[in-house]
């Protein structure tokens, strides 16, 4: 079925005290994931893609080993991620869930040595990518990286929070100091809550 | 020239242990602006290829590659290192060579009668060049580079890399010698064109020092 840009949960200005600027949110949502969407919308008509889900199309198209991604996978799981990546921010309250913080103590032996786990994959994902904390298929919370737009569907796992290390996240905030924008979107964006509804 | 002595001094250093360091631009930061502004020359090179550099001394003192290789064979040898060492080195080479391939919109060389005569050969035109090498930038997914090459047929082809891969490297799909690479990671264009890359693409011909390039050209077909 035909991908469509979700409006930001949020106004565009929600997060600028936050670190992430009103003109980065509509250079990023306004822009970027819109030309993902308009992109993929025109990869997948009149394939056999056309009438799938988001996910089935992801998945479908995803090719193992590839030295490159083609180009339904790119603009398929560009939409989704940034689908997530926009759900799982948020202007709101920054206390993480009980269950949630019990989870993450367990996997990681403490929030804070998830959160470095987390800002080292994304500060070692080189080039464009994503880093991610995912749920395995034994239930196992996770740190990963990914190259581009390859997700946690394409490995069978939950994405429970994503971050966007493209640097078209970042270089209007923070330019080259991604780092600091790792950091800051573990300290100030992330929505917890949401998060939390993913386990 | 200044360049050729740059490019001498970088490229062919014997084989000393010594920390890799980088090279200073060829022109002032705002010397080609308006296409790219003094801004992101000043990051582009004073932090991003610094930081390749740096990220690359501390590579080989972690004995990723042995002290003293070289950086053309740190290049040619890029899947046999660790992948510090493949994108490190393949950054220093690539800004560097970035660098060295532009000059001011005023002071931008004429291309050799040979290489024009090349590219009108193989690509149609000299228009037909520049679409096609647009086309494969603006299409490499992610972060990358797009290149004009001399293959191992000695022909010209354009090709491009992901991250910062280059076509003399081991592990490239394309591999040959390259006369020209333009930078499509988003930090190369962002601050002035954002999310058009195509836009960047268009407006960089402007700051192509076609002279070095064709001097590239005689060099890499052995005039
Ligand atoms: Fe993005
Ligand atoms: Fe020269
Ligand atoms: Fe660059």
């Amino acid at each position: 079925m035909a991908f469509t840009l979700p409006d930001l949960p949020y106004s565009h200005d929600a997060l600028a005290d936050l670190g992430m600027s009103r003109e980065t949110l509509e250079f990023h949502h306004d822009i970027h994931h819109k030309a993902y969407v308009d992109n993929g919308n025109k990869l997948i008509a009149g394939t056999e893609w056309e009438n799938k889900s988001l996910e089935e199309i992801v998945k479908g198209t995803y090719q193992p080993g590839a030295v490159a991604q083609n180009g339904i996978f790119n603009n398929a799981s560009q939409h989704w991620n940034h689908n997530l990546f926009w759900e799982v921010m948020g202007p709101g309250e920054k206390k993480i869930p009980g269950a949630l913080e019990s989870a993450l103590t367990e996997s990681f032996g403490s929030v804070d040595k998830f959160k470095e786990e987390f800002a080292a994959a994304g500060a070692g994902q080189f080039g464009s990518g994503w880093a991610w904390l995912v749920k395995d298929a034994s239930g196992a919370l996770k740190v990963t990286k990914t190259e581009n737009g390859v997700n946690p569907l394409c490995f069978d796992q939950t994405a429970l929070l994503g971050v966007d290390v493209w640097e078209h996240s970042y270089y209007i905030d923070f330019r080259n100091k991604r780092p600091a924008y790792l950091t800051n979107f573990l300290d100030k964006l992330v929505n917890w809550e949401a998060v939390a509804a993913k386990l | 020239m200044l360049r050729t002595a740059l490019a001498a001094s970088l490229f062919a250093f014997p084989a000393l242990a010594q920390d890799f360091t980088l090279p200073e631009l060829p022109y002032a930061a705002d010397a080609l602006d308006p296409v790219i502004n003094a801004q992101t020359m000043e990051l582009h090179h004073g932090k991003h290829h610094q930081t390749y550099v740096d990220n690359l001394n501390k590579a080989i003192a972690a004995g990723d590659a042995p002290a003293g290789t070289s950086l053309e064979d740190l290049v040619a040898g890029a899947g046999t290192f660790t992948p510090a060492i493949r994108n490190n080195a393949g950054g220093h080479w690539n800004h560097t060579f970035f660098w060295e391939s532009m000059a001011p919109a005023a002071e931008a060389g004429e291309m050799s009668p040979e290489l024009s005569e090349a590219i009108t050969a193989v690509f149609g035109s000299e228009d037909e060049f520049r679409a096609a090498f647009e086309k494969a930038g603006a299409d490499r997914f992610g972060s990358g580079w797009v290149w004009l090459i001399v293959n191992d047929e000695d022909q010209l082809e354009i090709t491009s890399t992901p991250n910062q891969d280059n076509p003399l490297m081991d592990v490239a799909e394309t591999q040959g010698t390259p006369l020209l690479g333009n930078d499509v990671w988003e930090h190369a264009y962002y601050l002035t064109y954002n999310n058009r890359r195509a836009e960047y693409l268009g407006k960089w011909w402007d700051i192509v020092d076609w002279t070095e390039i064709s001097e590239r050209y005689d060099q890499a077909i052995g005039q």
